[in-house]
């Protein structure tokens, strides 16, 4: 943060046009969504005789209602719901299993421990996308088409939340386990008592990353769901596009797009400091 | 990095990472394994066996006037998205850094994009510049200018490039933002005593001091542009027209699912296989020297 002194800071019309600048970003970063949310209040027969209005109108409920209840393929509250789930599972599965196997490996020594290190770090290499077929076949195999496990659980291993919780981990006091040891507690007892509650902070900024990483994933739910029902919300937006020559029924696609970013966006402002907390440390 | 304390047992740690392991084993590396394999065959035409063809897939992609085309696409793309999303990002974050007051409710008003899924913003912008509906389609007609992504390669290249970086500029902004709050202010003072404009600050001292974090972003900001675009791609162009905005890892889904082309698919699933590792141990690398600044 600055911390107040005069010096070099701007006066006078220096300041203004620093405002200016940001406006002009702002209004750019904006100006999209605006539209969208324009575009999802008017009626279908407005869009399709440009330019469309710049302003809100009021056909907002009828739009809304008509996407949520019915939408093109699938009504949208079913994709909004898929979504959920598939966000929450990718996000509590990841911090499950990377919470107990960053315990393992940073307080265990037992065979096979670099080795599992090191299986888990070499995944960072192999992102979804450079193993799309295979592990696509892997999961039809597995009965796991059009199914929630089959939208989670090929997602749930991550590399970067177990380091997360091994660097973490590794600046808690050692005499605290020293003292669970002496104290003749076992080393379930310890982490339950003592290590989980110490880690909530971090729980919690991962959550909210994992939970935006999840929600807008797109490649692994359009492969993996070819009914409607169990289309994710971010992947269902193109579905509702005509194969055909017609006009795409803008209204209700863009209520749709604006329904998509409303979860993560309320992630986002609402836990603004644990986000930032999160997305920085997650990186390191 | 060890503790000095350590629980005994052989079992319970070994349960304990299982989880992972299993999961990473049944859907990382078995179907890396199987990538690398199938690569190496091709299917007959009713696929009831594989025949060995070495590393033919390979030859014949890289004699593949596409394939080689798709590689240029996504060297330019990533440029592209690179340097527009930081561009925007440094600018906005060197004036945010200027205020005194405000700094923090501007910050609020530029992160939440981060949220917007890449398709999504996909939509957004396909929406604006929609060849029969789109307002910005519209205004540029009146202009005089024939707006028309569908068939022209630059304009569906200069779209999705928009679109991609559009969405990253938060992400961007928020790290370079806590690079310069992190420079010493009594540095860049004593240059503003000794007469240094404020461009001359920036240049001297100000963007060498934020080296790690652009650093840094340059390699997270490519690994973005090559991977998690897709949703951009496919929402927009589906890769064309003519292949103009085909990604290679649009390529790999295409040929892969649409093409049906599995020993193709499989071995361009392998160079991009190769592609992430060499980034991520660059991204390893600069990531243990930023640790000792």
């Amino acid at each position: 943060m600055n911390n107040g002194s005069g010096m070099v800071e701007r006066r006078g019309s220096g300041l203004w046009l620093t405002h200016l600048g940001l406006v002009v970003g702002i209004l750019f970063i904006f100006f999209p969504i605006w539209l969208a949310f324009v575009a999802s209040t008017v009626a279908h027969r407005e869009i399709v005789q440009p330019p469309m209005p710049l302003l809100p109108c009021n056909e907002f409920f009828d739009n809304y209602s008509l996407a949520l209840t019915s939408g093109i393929n699938a009504p949208v509250a079913r994709m909004l719901f898929n979504s959920g789930v598939m966000a929450i599972g990718i996000a509590v599965g990841k911090i499950l299993i990377s919470l107990l196997s960053a315990f393992a490996i940073v307080y265990f020594r037992f065979p096979g421990r670099k080795l599992f290190f090191w299986l888990i770090f070499l995944t960072l290499m192999l992102p979804v996308e450079v193993r799309i077929v295979p592990t696509f076949e892997v999961a039809a195999n597995l009965k796991m088409l059009n199914s929630y496990s089959g939208l989670i659980l090929p997602l749930v291993a991550s590399a970067t939340a177990t380091f997360l919780f091994r660097q973490f981990f590794l600046t808690v006091p050692d005499e605290l386990a020293e003292a669970a040891r002496v104290d003749g507690a076992k080393p379930m007892r310890f982490f339950v008592d003592i290590l989980l509650p110490m880690s909530r902070t971090n729980i919690a900024a991962l959550f909210v990353i994992l939970f935006i990483y999840g929600w807008n994933q797109y490649l692994w739910p359009l492969l993996i769901t070819t009914d409607p029902d169990m289309n994710t919300i971010v992947m269902g937006l193109k579905q509702m596009f005509p194969s055909g020559d017609e006009i795409a029924n803008w209204p209700v696609i863009m209520a749709t797009s604006i329904l998509a970013m409303v979860p993560p966006v309320i992630v986002v402002i609402g836990m603004q400091k644990l986000f930032i907390r999160g997305l920085i440390e997650s990186e390191k | 990095m060890e503790k000095r304390v350590s629980f005994r047992g052989i079992w319970l740690p070994t349960a304990l990472v299982l989880p992972q392991i299993i999961i990473t084993a049944v859907f990382f590396f078995y179907p890396a394994g199987q990538a690398i394999w199938q690569s190496l065959y091709i299917p007959d035409p009713f696929g009831l066996s594989m025949q060995w063809v070495g590393l033919g897939n390979f030859e014949f992609l890289f004699a593949d006037r596409f394939y080689r085309g798709s590689f240029i696409t996504t060297a330019i793309f990533s440029i592209l998205v690179t340097v527009v999303s930081m561009g925007v990002a440094l600018y906005l974050a060197v004036l945010a850094d200027r205020l005194i007051k405000g700094s923090g409710s501007y910050r609020t008003l530029l992160i939440w994009p981060y949220a917007v899924a890449p398709a999504v913003a996909g939509v957004l912008w396909l929406f604006m510049f929609n060849t029969r509906v789109g307002v910005i389609t519209w205004y540029l007609g009146i202009l005089g200018y024939d707006w028309n992504h569908v068939l022209n390669e630059q304009e569906a290249m200069a779209l999705v490039v928009i679109a991609s970086s559009w969405g990253r500029i938060s992400y961007n902004f928020l790290f370079f933002i806590a690079g310069l709050q992190a420079i010493p202010k009594s540095v860049i003072e004593a240059a503003a005593i000794d007469g240094a404009r404020f461009w001359t600050r920036f240049r001297t001292i100000v963007f060498p001091l934020l080296s790690p974090t652009t650093f840094f972003l340059l390699v997270v900001n490519i690994i973005y542009s090559f991977f998690e675009t897709f949703g951009v791609i496919h929402t927009i162009t589906s890769g064309g027209p003519q292949q103009a905005t085909t990604i290679l890892v649009y390529k790999v889904y295409s040929d892969g699912f649409v093409g049906q082309d599995l020993g193709s698919s499989a071995a361009q699933s392998v160079i991009l296989l190769a592609v992430v590792s060499i980034l991520t141990v660059i991204q390893f690398k600069f990531i243990e020297r930023r640790v000792h600044y």
